[in-house]
């Protein structure tokens, strides 16, 4: 039965943004995983972002076992998950109500009408019947008696209990959306066939509701084959869509294998972190060494001792653990290893919001540590480019002996996106400071001149032995130093090797206006939010506003000052109270900075970003 | 240990940096070290192939006064150093080197689960009962009523025993020698480096600035013979200046026998069995008062964790299409855009 006094008329669409919620038991992140590959297939463009809640088996139907997953297709570059729902896809009362707010009136809702019983109304704390208060009025809502249609479908299947009929109603809604969206089916097809292998009974009942489902939605002629979404425009190559745990993972693996280093891991689990530490320890075949310690500290230390002894050393973690790491990192720092930090960032301070999304650590990352310990801070983008830029920590860590942070975000982490698979060929070469032979006067503390990076001699090898350690060491010997002017020394040096990346890392480079009235400064895992507004109102006719991302924070490009003073107003978006912004204060005392925050372990929204830039030109 | 090189010939003198050791004179320290670099030249390995890791304290000095690869690092945290540069390198011999504060108050929880994973690394815990480097507070090992810095009326806080913590952790290999024994000392470092797992030391080190005398009771050369019972592996427990007492088991308790007297002879005494699995009499023995059990407590031959993790990785890898990262890269669902 379909509400909607409208009759849709067919379109075509440039972008379309789904999300499947239910429960957590309700198979929601496989069904949107589904539609998500099939799209990419299909040759759109696509962001996802799954919303899982903290608790692992929350109890059925309440408010804080909802589970989601949104994603967003289109045939014009997406870059982000979307923020306004173009079609909700809810199988139980809770789920509807949790997300109704992301559904803009007159969109289109598909709730399964057998889920709306009376306890399952009351557990999700709706006094009066959604479905029949009229509070709906203003969306499409498509009611459909899911459960008991996907029973129908399965009466003569056999070998099923109820739980697994049940559970294969997500199917039944795949179904309607795939022909909503004018999608081919067999994808799907083909992952039961593989994953149900040799139980004919459920690949047969999976495909039979997947079927009904669009069957269901072609015969209703209430549901016109409305929309179509053409095949993005996107620069030929092979594909697959990644999630950016995985591409932080896989740039690891990238940099082990380009460095001819073994890589090691030494981590301890923490949300939203855990999954570069899922992926990397399947890997043993290209002789990963990924070690879960009994603690962060554990963590880094043991990537410290492995970076000794010459490995590609890497330790992941959350923000949390970031914090107990810091003395260790300070060791690295002095000792001058090459040492990558990991940190996916999360809602905080303290245990925060550990499901949730924000910039807050930058701070941390910056200066979270005793004494003057400057390290590389840089952060990813996008979840595919989580792939770059864990290759390149490993590469500027190699490259100038030191601890580099990158900092990437739940957000970016669990999202995913079309990846054009990049091959370990064509990535950028990746030098080490290793050295084999012993010269006259040797000292561990040899710096090469241009980059001061010094020498990294190995355990194992003949005629290198050398201690090194965390107190102040002679700037020619490495020995053990307190000497006053030494230290100072030292400390610049130390600094300034840091200052010296600046040589070995890309320009920064705007989008839209190269000068004019307004520059939109973000960092990190903003970027999708923030191109698509500023692309949205360049759209618009507003041809005065650039926009420039920071993927290096420390140190920064070097034309950062050059860029800054090209426009009259610079205001700096950020997931946090203002960290960058006041970066950026302190070093560019010339320019005046406005600032955009937002701290509710939320993305940016498309609107309010507009509005706010709309104010300032 | 393999090598990868056939083993040169060294001197203790081999062993021995050119840096001025610091350490207050008459501490026990300067034994350790000299014990140390006359096993390496015994123990079989090249000097390019020995790593020292410490933490911070005096003990921590450590890894500055010998010749080979070393890290002093940060307080508690040796090993997972310790653990990180063996696992990333196999072939090397790895000493943690530590205090009873390092080991077992900042770093008790590493402590622990080192000895639980049983990489093969080595670990010497010169156990002064006290800070040393910090000027004199009490540490896990201090007794009750012991009278500090940061204790003036006397410690309240009952002490670990080492070697009970370690067995607790699964220890596979515990040893306890006096500070002021460098022959025996010596002789267990070779024994400790041969060991394959995890080998834990205790040195019973007096500080002779903040906690002088602490083990003259047991250690001193005029009681020792009669206070400590040196126990060696497949010999009966016998011990005193004549050698006429031995330990027997009396229901669930160490009993001291004189050998001659109630019809005792030497074949009631208990053989010492350190490769026992079983390690109810090993903590029976780590927690004996008196005599004070010293010399290789247990040394029970367990598989080891690199030994289980190249195992599994053998194992992976012949059964993995994946040789290179771009066969992982472009494996399974990709899709073509023209
Ligand atoms: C994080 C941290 N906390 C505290 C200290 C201060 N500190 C240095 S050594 C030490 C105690 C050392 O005692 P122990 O391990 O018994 O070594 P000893 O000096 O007795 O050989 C302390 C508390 C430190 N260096 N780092
Ligand atoms: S303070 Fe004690 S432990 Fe430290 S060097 Fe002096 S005597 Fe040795
Ligand atoms: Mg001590």
């Amino acid at each position: 039965m379909i509400t909607t006094k409208t009759i849709l008329q067919p379109e075509v669409l440039e972008a379309v943004v789904v999300r499947f919620v239910g429960d957590s038991g309700d198979g929601m992140q496989l069904t949107g995983t589904q539609f998500t590959d099939t799209s990419a297939m299909f040759g759109n463009d696509i962001a996802t972002f799954p919303n899982y809640p903290s608790e692992i088996r929350a109890p059925q139907g309440s408010l804080y076992g909802v589970s989601g997953f949104q994603v967003h297709i289109g045939s014009v570059e997406i870059s982000t998950p979307g923020d306004n729902v173009d079609l909700l896809v809810a199988m139980n009362p809770a789920a509807l109500k949790t997300n109704l707010y992301a559904v803009k009136p007159g969109h289109t809702i598909i709730v399964d009408t057998d889920s709306f019983t009376k306890k399952n109304l009351d557990k999700a704390e709706y006094k009066t019947n959604p479905l029949e208060d009229g509070s709906l009025e203003n969306y499409r809502v498509i009611q459909v008696d899911m459960t008991t249609m996907t029973k129908e479908a399965l009466k003569d299947v056999e070998g099923l209990d109820n739980k697994s009929i049940t559970r294969s109603k997500n199917m039944f809604a795949l179904g309607m959306v795939y022909w909503m969206y004018n999608r081919p089916k067999d994808h799907t097809v083909d992952f039961f066939n593989k994953k149900f292998k040799g139980k004919q009974h459920l690949i047969e009942a999976n495909t039979k509701v997947l079927n009904a489902g669009y069957y269901f939605a072609e015969t209703l002629e209430l549901i016109p084959n409305a929309y179509t979404i053409s095949p993005a425009k996107m620069i030929p190559g092979t594909y697959r869509i990644i999630g950016g745990n995985t591409a932080t993972a896989w740039g690891l693996l990238a940099a082990a294998e380009k460095s001819g280093l073994e890589l090691f891991l030494g981590s301890y689990p923490i949300t939203p972190a855990t999954d570069i530490l899922h992926e990397l320890v399947k890997h043993k075949h290209f002789g990963v060494k990924a070690f879960q310690a009994e603690d962060e500290i554990a963590g880094v230390t043991s990537a410290i001792g492995a970076a000794f002894a010459g490995d590609l050393a890497i330790t992941t973690t959350s923000g949390p653990g970031l914090a107990l790491k810091g003395e260790a990192i300070g060791l690295a720092m002095m000792v001058e290893l090459p040492l990558v930090i990991i940190n996916v960032q999360r809602g905080g301070p303290s245990t925060g919001l550990p499901t949730k999304t924000e910039q807050s650590d930058l701070m941390q990352a910056m200066y979270g540590r005793n004494g003057e310990s400057p390290v590389i801070v840089i952060a990813a983008s996008t979840p595919s480019n989580c792939f770059n830029f864990a290759y390149e920590a490993a590469r500027l860590a190699l490259e100038h002996m030191t601890p580099v942070i990158l900092l990437t975000d739940g957000y970016i982490a669990n999202g995913s996106a079309p990846w054009k698979i990049k091959s370990t060929a064509d990535m950028p070469a990746i030098k080490n400071h290793k050295i084999a032979k012993i010269k006259e006067n040797w000292s561990p503390y040899d710096r090469d001149e241009k980059t001061l990076a010094r020498n990294w001699p190995v355990p194992g090898t003949p005629g290198l032995e050398h201690r090194i350690g965390g107190l102040e060491k002679d700037r020619v010997t490495g020995n053990i130093s307190y000497e006053p002017i030494n230290h100072e020394e030292m400390t610049r040096i130390r600094a300034e090797k840091v200052r010296l990346v600046e040589n070995n890392i890309p320009e920064l480079k705007t989008e839209f206006a190269d000068s004019g009235d307004l520059l939109v400064i973000g960092w990190g895992g903003t970027y999708g939010s923030l191109h698509s507004a500023v692309k949205q109102i360049s759209d618009e006719g507003y041809k005065n506003i650039g926009f420039a991302h920071f993927n290096y924070i420390n140190p920064m490009p070097k034309n950062t000052e050059e860029i800054l003073s090209k426009y009259k107003k610079i205001i700096v978006c950020e997931l946090n109270a203002g960290q960058f912004v006041s970066i950026l204060k302190t070093r560019f005392t010339k320019f005046e900075f406005s600032q955009h925050n937002k701290i509710q372990g939320l993305p940016f929204s498309n609107d309010e970003l507009i509005q706010h830039f709309k104010q300032l030109v | 240990m393999e090598t990868t090189t056939a083993v040169k010939k060294y001197t203790f003198k081999d062993f021995t940096s050119d840096q001025e050791v610091r350490w207050c004179p008459g501490c026990d320290d300067y034994v350790i070290l000299r014990s140390m670099q006359k096993a390496l030249p015994e123990m079989g390995v090249n000097k390019e192939d020995v790593v020292f890791i410490s933490g911070i304290g005096c003990s921590s000095r450590f890894p500055y006064y010998m010749s080979t690869y070393g890290m002093h690092t940060i307080h508690g945290r040796a090993p997972g150093i310790a653990s990180g540069v063996k696992l990333a390198n196999p072939n090397l011999s790895v000493w943690v080197m530590t205090g009873d504060g390092d080991s077992m108050a900042i770093g008790g929880n590493h402590f622990i689960h080192l000895l639980r994973r049983n990489i093969d690394l080595n670990m010497v815990m010169f156990n002064n009962e006290i800070y040393g480097l910090t000027k004199g507070q009490f540490s896990p090992t201090s007794i009750i009523g012991q009278k500090t810095k940061s204790s003036p009326y006397g410690n309240t806080q009952p002490p670990f025993s080492p070697g009970e913590l370690a067995l607790g952790a699964n220890a596979r290999f515990f040893a306890r020698i006096g500070g002021n024994n460098p022959k025996d000392m010596t002789q267990i470092f070779i024994d400790a480096h041969k060991f394959k797992g995890t080998s834990l030391i205790e040195v019973l080190q007096n500080c002779v600035i903040f906690n002088d005398g602490c083990f003259d009771e047991v250690t001193d050369k005029e009681v020792k013979e009669d206070k400590q019972i040196f126990l060696e592996h497949g010999k009966p427990m016998i011990f005193g200046k004549n050698n006429d007492k031995g330990l027997v088991l009396n229901k669930l308790k160490l009993e001291v026998v004189t050998i001659g007297e109630n019809g005792i002879t030497q074949e009631d005494i208990l053989v010492h069995n350190a490769k026992e699995e079983d390690k109810t009499l090993h903590q029976m023995l780590v927690r004996l008062e008196y005599p004070l059990a010293t010399g290789v407590i247990r040394s029970f031959t367990d598989v080891t964790l690199e030994e289980r993790e190249d195992a599994l990785t053998a194992q992976v890898k012949s059964n993995s299409k994946f040789k290179k990262a771009d066969d992982l890269f472009f494996s399974g669902e990709t899709y073509e855009v023209k």
